[in-house]
């Protein structure tokens, strides 16, 4: 019918007419301006003597730094999985009916997210002065287990105490979240089989909510792995720690810091490449 | 099969059941028998407490006075000496799995296939192993119609399949009843015929059923018996014949007006 009326009144037939498209010169101009300033910067970098590029690729591989960058990529997995764990759990005791466990949940979120991490780092790594023992046994009765303080908390202790702790608060958060986005027919859908609690939160809710806790549990990640540098306060040798470590003996402060931010770019792109591509997955599936 | 049928015990009794909300009366004092064997279908208006009377006979709802019975069993308590004590969580799971539930919306659980929807329940709450549930589970999709569906998700299949995937669920328990909220409310009409007529199979087998509908025609071709809810009430029963063709009370009527 419309092709009929479009022959007779004289228009061409459709998919034919040519389009211009609308212009932005200004855009145009834009780039070109952008690219000269990113070249005269590129430029300077590559040419200031001051930026040291060759202690830089002397000690982009160096033993010592690679050392620092693993124990950075150690803190962050190991502090990520506490936050994980101990999370999910405060979730669950958040949303908890009973009122003792979701009151616990929320003072311990509202605590640790209060306090900079920092502070709390460098609290732990003081815990010696505040109980010099620690001793594991019934109160006024036998003691199993006895200690020094300090022997227990080392840096390493204290700073996966630190990281992790105030994680948890976080992931626990982001995974009340994911709980709460599983619309109730599932809940009632599995009780109607049968199901008991433990095989619903695990079986039906928890996969669920995964799937609304990843992306900004990636997010987690990438901050934590940044997080980490914040150690060094308690002299843990991370890859911050490691090359303050190297500079204080040979005075090449710039050079050992651009050796270490490379090094967190790097490992930050991979992770949000990672990240980007998890989701892709994820939407994917869904 | 051409024996006379034993005098049996009713597969539900409802005796005076209440059930309120935030001081709300939605279900006032209900009294219902589902002979077993038999199909009843409930009718009425909407926020006459249908769904609310389903979900206290498996208990997902506890409810606040009367009684019920679920062959031949209290739902949800243990009476002691005029006293009804509210039994522990596992216990109420044991009872709910022998009671399966069709929800409007389906419920299927998105995250597993089809064939993982039906297998859930019969692995995890009766422990059987999976060889054998997943035999069961595949003759039950072929059963429903869905033989090749079994590796879809939930969300490449339409809302009928899907409905029919949730029915096969509910059976891979071996429910000695069988609760379906308005199966087909949320369906393309189109869609419609495909799950009354797995009920209506399922409904000749000899399951016992419940069923909350809008379909009369389905009401008055397989149902047995026939309520007319209004207001939290039992307001008519009878013969799905006699009651949509015939119905005694005026509230009935004016309802059965506006729906034809
Ligand atoms: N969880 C709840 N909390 C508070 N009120 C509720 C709840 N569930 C149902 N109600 C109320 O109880 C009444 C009966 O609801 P119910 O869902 O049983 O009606 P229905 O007959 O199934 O209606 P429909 O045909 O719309 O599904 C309604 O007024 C509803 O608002
Ligand atoms: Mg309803």
């Amino acid at each position: 019918m419309a092709r009929g009326v479009g022959s007779m009144t004289g228009l061409p037939p459709p998919g034919t007419q040519p389009i211009v498209r609308l212009r932005h010169p200004w855009t145009w101009a834009a780039c070109v301006i952008t690219g000269l300033i990113a070249a005269l910067v590129l430029y300077s970098v590559a040419t200031n003597p001051a930026f040291e590029w060759g202690v830089v690729a002397q000690y982009m591989l160096d033993g010592q730094i690679l050392a620092g960058l693993a124990r950075t990529a150690e803190l962050t997995v190991a502090a990520m999985l506490i936050g994980l764990l101990l999370g999910t759990l405060l979730a669950v005791m958040r949303l908890s009916r009973n009122i003792l466990l979701s009151v616990m949940s929320w003072l311990y979120i509202w605590a640790f997210r209060s306090v900079p991490v920092l502070v709390q780092l460098i609290f732990w790594y003081n815990f010696g002065a505040l109980y010099p023992h620690i001793v594991l046994g019934i109160p006024f009765g036998p003691v199993f287990y006895s200690a020094n303080t300090n022997a227990v908390i080392t840096p390493l202790t204290a700073a996966l105490a630190g990281l992790g702790l105030a994680q948890a608060a976080y992931t626990a958060e982001v995974i009340r979240a994911g709980i709460l986005s599983v619309p109730p027919g599932q809940t009632r859908a599995a009780k109607a089989l049968g199901m008991g609690p433990t095989t619903i939160f695990f079986r039906i809710v928890f996969p669920q909510a995964m799937r609304v806790v990843i992306p900004p549990i990636g997010n987690e990640v990438i901050s934590m792995v940044k997080n980490t540098s914040l150690v060094s306060v308690i002299a843990l040798a991370e890859l911050l720690y490691t090359a303050q470590l190297i500079y204080s003996r040979t005075y090449q402060t710039i050079p050992l810091l651009i050796v270490a931010s490379l090094w967190y770019l790097i490992v930050v792109s991979v992770l949000s490449a990672g990240q980007h591509f998890l989701e892709h997955r994820y939407r994917h599936r869904a | 099969m051409s024996e006379p049928p034993a005098p049996r015990a009713p597969m539900v009794r409802i005796q005076g059941l209440v059930k309120r909300f935030g001081g709300r009366d939605v279900l006032r004092g209900i009294d219902l028998e589902v002979e077993t064997g038999s199909v009843m279908c409930i009718i009425g208006p909407s926020g006459s407490g249908k769904s609310t009377l389903l979900s206290c006979i498996n208990h997902l709802e506890p409810y606040d006075g009367g009684k019920i019975w679920v062959g031949g069993e209290l739902v949800g308590y243990r009476e002691h000496r005029d006293r009804l004590y509210e039994l522990p969580e596992h216990r109420i799971a044991r009872m709910r799995a022998r009671i399966g539930m069709v929800f409007q919306h389906f419920n299927l659980f998105p995250h597993m296939t089809a064939l993982q929807n039906v297998m859930e329940a019969p692995i995890r709450v009766k422990r059987l192993p999976v060889d054998r549930v997943r035999r069961e589970a595949l003759r039950l999709l072929d059963q429903v119609g869905l033989a090749g569906k079994a590796g879809q998700f939930p969300a490449q299949l339409s809302g009928g399949e899907q409905q029919r995937v949730a029915i096969a669920r509910g059976l891979a328990m071996e429910p000695q009843l069988m609760l379906f909220d308005e199966p087909t409310s949320a369906l393309d009409p189109e869609l419609v015929g495909d799950v009354l007529a797995v009920m209506k199979d399922l409904a000749r087998s000899g399951m016992t059923m419940v069923v909350v509908t809008h379909e009369l025609a389905f009401a008055r071709e397989v149902g047995d018996a026939l309520t007319f809810m209004d207001g939290g009430l039992v307001v008519e029963r009878g013969a799905p014949r006699a009651v949509l063709s015939a119905p005694a009370e005026k509230r009935t009527q004016e309802f059965l007006s506006r729906v034809l």
